[in-house]
């Protein structure tokens, strides 16, 4: 979760991720923002996130994209 | 049939009575046969592809649907004696399967678009590259009519198969169910891009008689045809005279063009959505907003949050998010960022696939080079903003008059002038037009024409002006009043009185300001008498 | 408590209904042309309905080489016959022969009165031209019949149903005759007749363009038919005619075909070019509008003429012994020199100069 909020952090140095719950919902993070954050977060974890999980549910608060992180590997 | 014809009120009619007095469980059949009615109105020869379409769509969603069924069954019947690795291997095999189904519909319903829109375009090109190399003959093709809403419905369905194939929705088993998915008559001509986990949640009904819904809905109706017949509608004739001589109307006519097309164009579009959504509503169907006052956005990138939303998200959920996460992708991000460093190799794969996204955008609008500019035009301006993006905070951070909202009505302002800039592209096939345009923007000496009574000869009025010029200060004025929510609620809560002054005036503003029929015009009368 | 909010609603129900039919209608009386002081021809049709006998012995058919060359108070003054006009401007056969079945709801003629003319045309030519004809007809079959046989490509049927979808922005062209005219309305013709004194002779009048083809559609001759059949199934005589208008011009190719036709079915048929001279027709005098039409001196020596005609050869009889009618055509008689004498003074000229009475008449 740490390094997920660093991730985070370095791509909006201006936003408190352990609060927000509607980072899609509000456009706080755009389409660009999500292309930049899978590929840190692939490198980070060796996850992959593939078109089929973006959707905002999973993408609307920090704790829901750890939940997706953890459901991928334990999948994988 | 136009949803400003006659035919079209005596149709809607016909179904609303049907709809409501029928058992409910033939509400959603009936909307089928109307809407191939509907569709079939337009042209007989366009049902074919409309079929070839939606069976190839419904084949391929059985097969992936019934492949995952068939596979998630397997894995629990054998959790035990599999190892991971054979269930990967058979996860593998299935998946196969599936992508095989996914690349047949792909290839018909694709197939069709590019082949009835396509292929005059790429021929021309060709051939246009083949005379340079010297090449004198001819390349012919039997240019196919486009059949209606082909672009809106074909990706409706590709749409919707992706999802079956993501496990997104389940697939339709009744064909029928998924034909009036892609055929439902509201949105049949110019979408929105309706996804099927949307759509299809209200699409099938029941819906029992409710008079509130039904009257909310006929007023959205209302509404937009007040934009289409009393605005657009009237606009189109000054448009249509500007476009028409490009050689006559340049210089200071440039941005009057711009404008008035600008302004036929949301009109137009926004509303023929209202009457397309108000019509679902009235049928107690939910169609996704299309719009979100778009000439309020502070930047183009936001323009393109809040304009044609359904097409924007499609080409975000099915093309730029598969290619920005595609292996190919990572890997070549990986290789950028070795070879031009952290910052450069970053971005390069994000200019790859949205670059790759407004060139489709660009095809998708229309097959000549003005659009595929367009697109990619709106691609530049993006990129380079957020590049600029740095600039800009420390400029926010710096100057603190400039968070305060009169730098956000010129950030508006500036968006707003972009977008008429953009789209003036939709207007000429022509490149050199358009750049012979905007050239002589800058050595006009023309400018005069904007008061010396040269608008008048555009076809339209001083009062035909006054019309719209009041139009346009309704639509901010009810854009700025729905910024704190529904406009038809607010009425609704009026009095009933006032509620009916509103809405029987808004009746009677589009029954005698509308711009249908053959319009009354006293000069035909005086004629050579015989 | 259910029972109440029912009881509440329907009032406000029945009351918005209610205001929304009344203010349609009222909305269209206002945005439909009235023709009372421009283009009045436009409100002939609808007159014929406010006549009170209507038991006419000779009504016309066709277009204004019907309305602008008879005087209907001519016929009446010198023969006794009892006519009316039903003509209209560029009247279609089509719309003649609907005319005609309208007609016959109400009355039958002995004599029908047709101008060949419009045989030139196959279909209708103009939705002006056409609104003309059509909208003053009352709702009948007849009316039905005529829109849907009239209707150009870009006209609908509901646009005559409610006219207001028609003249929804004729708003901004409003003027006080729309208001004065909103319930109630004037004559304005002389039993369809339309009046002008004033002179223009013939000068120059232009030949015929040569034409592909000068034979009468289909469509046309299918009217003619059905209005000669029409005519002998009710015992009606029916007279075609071609007034003696200079221009359109009338092509030796139509007239032969006329002449065919007329001799098959054996009905009379008059053409007036050809006999203009004998009539006395004098084309620097008898014309306003350089040979296009009659004015009120040369309608009225054609008139006299057809009333000599009518009488020794169709055998009409003198009805001046109605007394009803002769009260009536007082009126009308007041009316028409009143309108005359106005006519005289507007454009500048005397009547004496201008008009010539029975005696010097030329025959």
């Amino acid at each position: 979760m740490e390094e997920l909020l660093n991730i985070l952090n370095e791509l909006h140095p201006d936003v408190d991720f352990t609060t927000q719950e509607n980072l899609i919902d509000d456009m706080i993070l755009d389409s660009l923002d999500i292309v930049s954050l899978i590929s840190e977060i692939s490198e980070v974890f060796d996850v992959t996130i593939t078109a089929k999980d973006i959707v905002p549910d999973n993408f609307n608060s920090a704790k829901a994209l750890y939940e997706l992180i953890q459901r991928l590997e334990d999948e994988g | 049939m136009l949803f400003t014809s006659y035919e079209f009120f005596g149709f809607v009619v016909v179904l609303f009575l049907a709809y409501y007095l029928l058992p409910k469980q033939c509400q959603w059949p009936l909307l089928l046969a109307a809407s191939y009615l509907f569709y079939a109105a337009a042209g007989p020869q366009f049902l074919p592809y409309l079929l070839a379409t939606t069976a190839a769509t419904y084949l391929a969603g059985r097969g992936v649907g019934r492949n995952l069924a068939r596979q998630s069954a397997y894995l629990k019947e054998h959790k035990a004696e599999l190892s991971k690795e054979e269930k990967k291997a058979y996860k593998d095999r299935q998946k196969r399967i599936r992508l095989r189904w996914v690349a047949f519909c792909l290839l018909v319903d694709l197939g069709i678009l590019v082949v009835v829109k396509y292929t005059g375009f790429l021929l021309s090109n060709v051939s246009g590259a083949l005379s340079l190399l010297g090449w004198t003959g001819e390349l012919s093709f039997v240019s196919l009519a486009l059949p209606l809403g082909i672009s809106f419905y074909t990706f409706q369905a590709v749409g919707y198969l992706i999802d079956v194939y993501r496990g997104t929705v389940p697939a339709e088993e009744n064909p029928f169910k998924l034909a009036l998915f892609l055929s439902f008559f509201p949105q049949l001509i110019q979408g929105p891009i309706s996804r099927f986990g949307d759509l299809s949640k209200t699409l099938y009904g029941p819906h029992p008689f409710d008079r509130h819904t039904l009257a909310l809905g006929l007023q959205r109706v209302l509404w937009g045809y007040f934009k289409k017949m009393v605005l657009a509608d009237r606009v189109i004739v000054a448009v249509t005279t500007l476009i028409g001589e490009p050689g006559t109307y340049a210089g200071a006519w440039v941005p009057v063009g711009m404008l008035l097309y600008t302004f036929q164009l949301y009109a137009d579009f926004t509303g023929g959505i209202d009457i397309t959504i108000g019509l679902a509503q009235a049928l107690g169907i939910h169609v996704e907003e299309n719009f979100n006052r778009p000439y309020f956005s502070k930047s183009l990138k936001e323009y393109w949050r809040r304009w044609h939303i359904s097409m924007c998200s499609w080409f975000r959920d099915y093309l730029f998010y598969p290619l920005s996460v595609s292996k190919a992708m990572q890997r070549f991000t990986k290789f950028s960022r070795g070879r031009f460093g952290e910052h450069v190799g970053r971005r390069l794969p994000v200019y790859v696939s949205t670059f790759t996204v407004w060139l489709a955008t660009g095809i998708w609008h229309g097959a000549s080079w003005n659009f595929i500019v367009w697109g990619l035009l709106n691609w530049a301006i993006m990129m380079v903003s957020e590049e600029l993006e740095p600039l800009y905070e420390r400029f926010h951070s710096r100057f603190s008059w400039s968070n305060g909202r009169g730098w956000q009505a010129v950030q508006v302002l500036r968006t707003f002038g972009l977008v008429c800039v953009l789209n003036y592209f939709d207007c000429f096939s022509s490149l050199g037009t358009i750049l012979g345009l905007f050239a002589s923007l800058f050595t006009a000496s023309n400018w005069s024409i904007l008061w010396d009574g040269s608008l008048l000869e555009l076809g339209l009025t001083g009062l035909d002006y006054g019309i719209l010029a009041v139009g346009a200060a309704v639509l901010l004025g009810v854009s700025l009043v729905q910024r704190s929510g529904s406009v038809r609620a607010k009425v609704g809560a009026l009095p009933y009185p006032a509620r009916f002054v509103v809405w029987y005036g808004l009746f009677l503003v589009v029954l005698l300001m509308g711009a249908y029929g053959i319009g009354y015009d006293a000069s035909q009368f005086i004629y050579n008498q015989f | 408590m259910e029972q109440n909010a029912k009881k509440r609603v329907w009032p406000k129900v029945v009351l918005s209904a209610a205001l929304v039919v009344g203010s349609l209608f009222l909305l269209q009386r206002l945005l439909v042309p009235k023709y009372v002081d421009d283009i009045i021809e436009g409100a002939f049709i609808a007159e014929y309905y406010r006549e009170e006998r209507k038991d006419f012995d000779v009504v016309f058919v066709g277009d204004c080489e019907v309305y602008e060359n008879f005087s209907p108070v001519v016929l009446w003054e010198d023969y006794g016959i009892h006519s009316y006009i039903r003509g209209s401007a560029d009247q279609y056969i089509w719309q003649s022969y609907y005319l005609l079945e309208d007609t016959l709801r109400y009355e039958k003629p002995d004599v029908v009165i047709f101008n060949v003319l419009s045989l030139q045309y196959n279909e209708s030519q103009s939705e002006a031209y056409n609104r003309m004809s059509l909208e003053g007809m009352e709702w009948s079959p007849a009316k039905v019949k005529a829109i849907l046989a009239s209707m150009t490509e870009e006209e609908h049927f509901l646009d005559y149903v409610f006219p207001i979808l028609r003249y929804h922005s004729r708003w901004s062209q409003l003027t006080p005759a729309d208001v004065e005219y909103l319930f109630t309305t004037k004559t304005v013709s002389h039993n369809g007749y339309y009046m002008r004194v004033d002179v223009r002779p013939a000068e120059n009048v232009p030949g015929g363009r040569v034409l592909a083809d000068y034979r009468f559609g289909d469509n046309a001759w299918k009217y003619l038919e059905m209005m000669a059949d029409l005519c002998e199934r009710e015992g009606i005589q029916l007279l075609l005619i071609k007034a003696p208008s200079l221009y359109p011009y009338w092509y030796d190719e139509w007239e032969a075909q006329v002449e065919d036709f007329a001799r098959e079915r054996g009905l009379p048929y008059l053409n007036f070019l050809e006999l203009a001279e004998e009539i006395g027709i004098d084309y620097q005098t008898d014309t306003y509008d350089a040979g296009l039409h009659m004015n009120l001196s040369g309608a009225e020596k054609l008139s006299r003429w057809l009333g000599n005609y009518l009488t020794e050869e169709l055998g009409l009889t003198d009805r001046r012994d109605d007394p009803e009618l002769q009260a009536i055509w007082a009126e009308k008689i007041a009316a028409y020199e009143a309108d005359a004498q106005a006519q005289y003074e507007y454009y500048g000229m005397t009547e004496a100069d201008s008009r010539p009475t029975d005696a010097g008449e030329g025959i």
